[in-house]
């Protein structure tokens, strides 16, 4: 005859539990009580059904037919309310009372409800189970909930309500959002997330009083008098393993069911498993380790060897649209240290701790497609003492034999994040290659993906290289240069991450094909190296072209053009004259008023280059760097000082601006203009950076153009005084410089950025600040008159190596 | 027999740069690369007559600083899918000098007759 198993509770844990041992062909004759009225079902995917993704019925595990077809008795809405365990059966709530031969507990957890006066209004609840979920889908836009709770399943509920229009508050004691998954930076990221969803997110707030009107709750009172009315009140503040029934029993229980490695209880007849149970002094709250556990305790009851072994579990988080991934441990220590890496402009930042030469916690926020890689390292604990320097960008990054990029997003799980800016995944773009999207342009005019900032388009090809094998190519990536197989923005990573503050040393780390790079690429690496190391690295003047190593602009017959600065435009008598003299002195055929309110002398022959600039040096004229991918011009109109619109000092702003700037290199040209009021006459909103001069301030907008794009400028922010328009100034060169691809003018920059991110990036007064001092490092270094320098110590460098006459051949 | 003529110390020429001769019949570019070998070419573009002492020189090549094309400093061919070949003359170092065969300069001058 069957033995007769009792299961206590139909969750997660027992549910797979059950699958085993039917599979196994185990003869037992199973009868399974659950206190909700209803039977297994993925407890997970409440949050979908919250949310409104999914139905109940797509999120049930385990049917009639099922039970059926393994002939379980189910008493589903039912209790067990006592057990006899000399005598060996079970008391049901209806007093029914049945024996058992072997008994397993499976009875979850109990969501801890904080003792708050009012806890026990209607309209409190936790968040735990299928009733919960549907008071919460009753809830629309009329209607206000507070949750008090900021971790996983708190923020769940409430992605889940804002989604359906409700107005919810988020209310967390400590100081950042799932504290103990995440670290602060990325609890910042995630409030931000949270709050750009419109949901109200204040941490650090004590709950003092739930306050009620006729039985029902009406608002939650905090310690510091705000009063947050509301019609439903969430707690999700942690749970507890549901043990009552087990320590009545007289089992040995601590904060969960007492188990051993079997999944037996202090009674050997008696099993336990999911979050009920405390095995080695741990507690359990998410499925993984459960299903472990369900897999023991399946085996025990067959009478074979198994044994649970805790793992490392690491947790993946799904509240909706954020990415989070947290594993292992990541408290500060001592002996620890961190590995950061922040890319502000996708919102990706990760951290590794590292105790001893092993990973030993990880935080991710943003990007978690290497997670596992991470995890695995955790796990394995692996020596990571070789691979640390570049550590932090993951697998792609690691020396050895390079990974092949196509094996990797071939391993990577079908939710794997592709498209940050869109959120498409792998598994939606090979379900659009399925349905036919066979390239690239079609994949994105399917998915959107790669269709924004377009730093993804490597990946999507390579999804399709995998998807489709040999009916794909990829299109050659886009390299630098025939040098190297990196794009710019590889490079630009590796320099700064292993601090490469050489050419050689990019040359060498980067695996360079050739020997000293070529005209493409060595611009590139000179620009990209002295932004990030102004005081490391030296300028190397033959890596740059010959306009910006002669410091003049080379004309079409070989003769250069001189443009000295004529700072935000004027000018003097006296200058005008040092250049009509100069002119007539080195025989100038042109001399022409350019669109950027200075004079150009046109055709002046390079060896003449250290001396006409001398004249104009010494009447006080400097460099204009009309040649330079760096400060240009700062156009401005008369502001104040004559016309009748004025509202402020235009001229005098764009001579500071023109002051404080000049000598700095940028990865493009860089033109500003300052209007002292919206007529606009210096056209401000066509330069890479303007300034609208108004009766209330300064309007600061960028990414203007009128060459071969015409662009007008977008708002960044608008400032009382003229210091801070400077400071903002400073800073958005600043971030420019830190952040562009070589040769992306300021607009090519922010339609790949965005604006919303460089607004914050400004609005931070903090970041601001730190912007503007590391601008200023920098140009402790650069802000110089090149003409001056060239004069002193180069000028003989202008003059023929040469001079062989005709004699020297005979 | 070559006929050396001194035409500067090395170090008057940058690594991976090039300094213009003048000669009475046009201008010869001088060229040093990374590893300090020098080579002398004329100094014109087969293009649009681009001065090649002011471009930028990797390897054994030098990229015309008008529209860049991309010019062999050994053999003087155009590369890649442009043409055109530039006129070359022997040259080397010497004790720290850099030294060019005199039969350049009447090579030049029998060309320009
Ligand atoms: C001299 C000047 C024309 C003039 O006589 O007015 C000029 C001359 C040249 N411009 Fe310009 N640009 C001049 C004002 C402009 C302006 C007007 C302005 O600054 O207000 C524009 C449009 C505004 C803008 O930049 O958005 C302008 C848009 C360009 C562009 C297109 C840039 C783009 O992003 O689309 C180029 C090409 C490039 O930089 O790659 C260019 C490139 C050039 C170069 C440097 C071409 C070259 O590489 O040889 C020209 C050098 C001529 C020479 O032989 O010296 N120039 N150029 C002006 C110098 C201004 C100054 O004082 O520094
Ligand atoms: C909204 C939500 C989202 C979650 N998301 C995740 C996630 O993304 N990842 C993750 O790993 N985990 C997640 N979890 C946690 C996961 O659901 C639990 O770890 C898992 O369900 C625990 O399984 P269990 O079998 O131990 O208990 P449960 O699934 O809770 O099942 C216990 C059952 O026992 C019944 N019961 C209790 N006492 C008795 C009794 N005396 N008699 C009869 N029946 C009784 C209860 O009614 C209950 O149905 C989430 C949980 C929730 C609530
Ligand atoms: S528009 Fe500018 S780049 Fe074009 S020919 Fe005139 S000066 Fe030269
Ligand atoms: S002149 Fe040399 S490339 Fe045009």
């Amino acid at each position: 005859m069957s033995k007769k198993l009792i299961v206590i509770g139909a969750g997660m844990a027992t549910g797979r539990a059950l699958e085993h041992i039917f599979d196994a062909g185990a003869d037992y004759d199973v009868t399974l009580f659950n206190a909700e009225p209803r039977g297994n079902y993925n407890r997970i995917m409440l949050s979908p059904v919250l949310s409104g993704d999914k139905s109940y019925e797509e999120i049930v595990t385990h049917d009639a037919a099922w039970y059926d077809a393994n002939s379980v008795t189910c008493r589903f809405g039912e209790r067990i309310a006592q057990i006899d365990r000399a005598a060996k059966t079970v008391t049901a709530e209806n007093g029914d009372v049945l024996p058992y031969d072997k008994l397993m507990f499976g009875t979850g957890s109990n969501p801890f409800m904080i003792p708050l006066p009012g806890h026990d209004l209607e309209g409190v609840i936790a968040y735990r189970d299928l009733e919960d979920t549907e008071r919460m889908m009753d809830l629309g836009p009329d209607n206000k909930v507070v949750v008090i709770g900021g971790g996983l399943l708190g923020l769940e509920a409430a992605a889940g309500m804002a989604l359906r229009g409700v107005d919810v508050t988020v209310v967390h004691i400590m100081g950042h959002l799932m504290e103990r998954q995440l670290d602060e930076a990325a609890g910042y990221l995630l409030r931000k997330a949270l709050v750009d969803k419109g949901i109200t997110v204040k941490c650090s707030a004590n709950s003092k009083e739930i306050l009620g009107e006729n039985g029902h709750v009406k608002a939650l009172l905090l310690d510091d008098g705000t009063e947050l009315p509301c019609d439903l009140l969430v707690m999700a503040v942690g749970i507890r393993p549901n043990v009552k029934l087990a320590a009545d029993s007289g089992l040995a229980v601590g904060k969960g069911i007492h188990v051993d490695d079997q999944m037996l209880t202090s009674d050997p007849d008696i099993l336990a498993v999911g979050e009920c149970v405390e095995h080695d002094g741990a507690i359990f709250g998410l499925v993984a380790p459960l299903y472990d556990q369900a897999k023991v305790a399946a085996l025990t009851l067959q009478g074979e060897e198994a044994k649970f072994v805790q793992k490392e579990i690491s947790t993946k988080l799904k509240v909706t649209g954020c990415d989070l991934f947290s594993a292992g441990d990541f408290a500060d220590g001592e002996g620890r240290e961190d590995i950061v890496f922040r890319d502000p402009a996708r919102g990706v930042y990760r951290r590794l701790v590292i105790e001893n030469d092993v990973v030993i916690g990880a935080v991710m926020y943003g990007d978690t497609a290497d997670s596992n890689w991470f995890f695995g390292l955790i796990k394995d604990k692996t020596d990571i003492a070789e691979m640390r320097d570049t550590l932090i960008f993951g697998p792609a990054y690691q020396g050895g034999t390079p990974m092949d990029p196509l094996a990797a997003v071939a391993a990577l799980p079908r939710d794997a994040e592709i498209c940050g800016c869109n959120g498409i995944c792998k598994g939606q773009i090979e379900d659009a290659i399925a349905e036919g999207a066979t390239d690239l342009g079609a994949v994105r005019a399917v998915t959107k993906a790669s269709g924004s900032c377009g730093t993804c388009t490597g990946l999507v090809e390579q999804v399709l290289a995998v998807t489709l094998g040999d009916d794909f190519v990829i299109p050659a990536a886009a390299s630098i240069c025939g040098c190297t197989d990196m794009t710019h923005e590889d490079v630009r990573r590796m320099i700064k991450s292993r601090t490469l503050t050489s050419m050689q040393a990019v040359f060498q780390e980067c695996g360079w094909k050739t020997s000293c790079g070529c005209h493409v690429c060595r611009p590139a690496l000179n620009f990209y190296l002295l932004a990030d190391w102004p005081i490391e690295y030296q300028d190397d003047p033959q890596s740059r072209f010959i306009n910006e190593r002669k410091h003049a602009n080379i004309q079409k017959d070989g003769t250069f053009s001189v443009v000295p600065r004529m700072w935000g435009g004027i000018t003097t008598p006296d200058e005008l004259r040092a250049i009509a003299d100069a002119a007539d002195k080195y025989m100038v055929p042109t001399v022409k008023v350019t669109g950027g309110q200075r004079i150009d002398l046109l055709g002046v022959k390079g060896e003449d280059l250290p001396a006409i600039w001398k004249d104009l040096n010494d009447a006080g004229m400097v460099s204009g760097y009309a040649y330079s991918k760096g400060l240009r011009t700062v156009k401005t109109c008369v502001g104040t000082d004559h016309c009748r619109f004025g509202t402020q000092d235009s001229t005098g702003l764009g001579i500071k601006l023109e002051k404080t700037l000049h000598g700095s290199w940028t990865p493009h040209k860089l033109k500003l203009g300052v209007s002292g009021c919206p007529r606009n006459c210096a056209e401000a909103t066509c330069k890479d950076i303007g300034v609208i001069c108004v009766d209330s301030g300064y309007q600061v907008s960028i990414g203007g153009a009128a060459g071969m794009d015409v662009k007008e400028t977008e708002l960044l922010i608008q400032v009382p005084t003229e210091d801070e328009t400077i400071l903002v100034i400073k800073a958005i060169t600043q971030l420019y410089r830190e952040n562009a691809k070589y040769l992306d003018r300021i607009y090519k920059w922010l339609g790949k950025v965005g604006m919303d991110w460089v607004k914050e990036q400004i609005d931070d007064l903090d970041n601001r600040q730190a912007l503007v001092d590391r601008f200023e490092l920098s140009q402790s270094v650069y802000r110089h008159d090149p003409w001056a320098k060239h004069i002193e110590d180069k000028a003989e460098t202008y003059q023929p190596l040469a001079n062989l006459p005709l004699e020297a051949a005979e | 027999m070559s006929d050396w003529i001194d035409i500067a110390p090395l170090d008057a020429v940058a690594q991976r740069g090039a300094r213009m001769i003048k000669t009475a019949h046009g201008c010869i570019a001088v060229f040093r690369t990374a590893d300090d070998e020098v080579f002398a070419l004329d100094n014109a573009c087969p293009h649009k007559q681009g001065p090649l002492a002011e471009g930028i020189v990797h390897g054994k090549a030098v990229t015309c600083p008008l529209h860049n094309w991309v010019i062999s400093l050994e053999t003087g061919m155009v590369q890649g899918a442009d043409e055109g070949q530039v006129a070359t003359y022997p040259a080397r170092v010497d004790d720290g000098r850099i030294l060019l065969d005199r039969a350049f300069l009447t090579d030049r001058r029998l060309a320009a007759e």
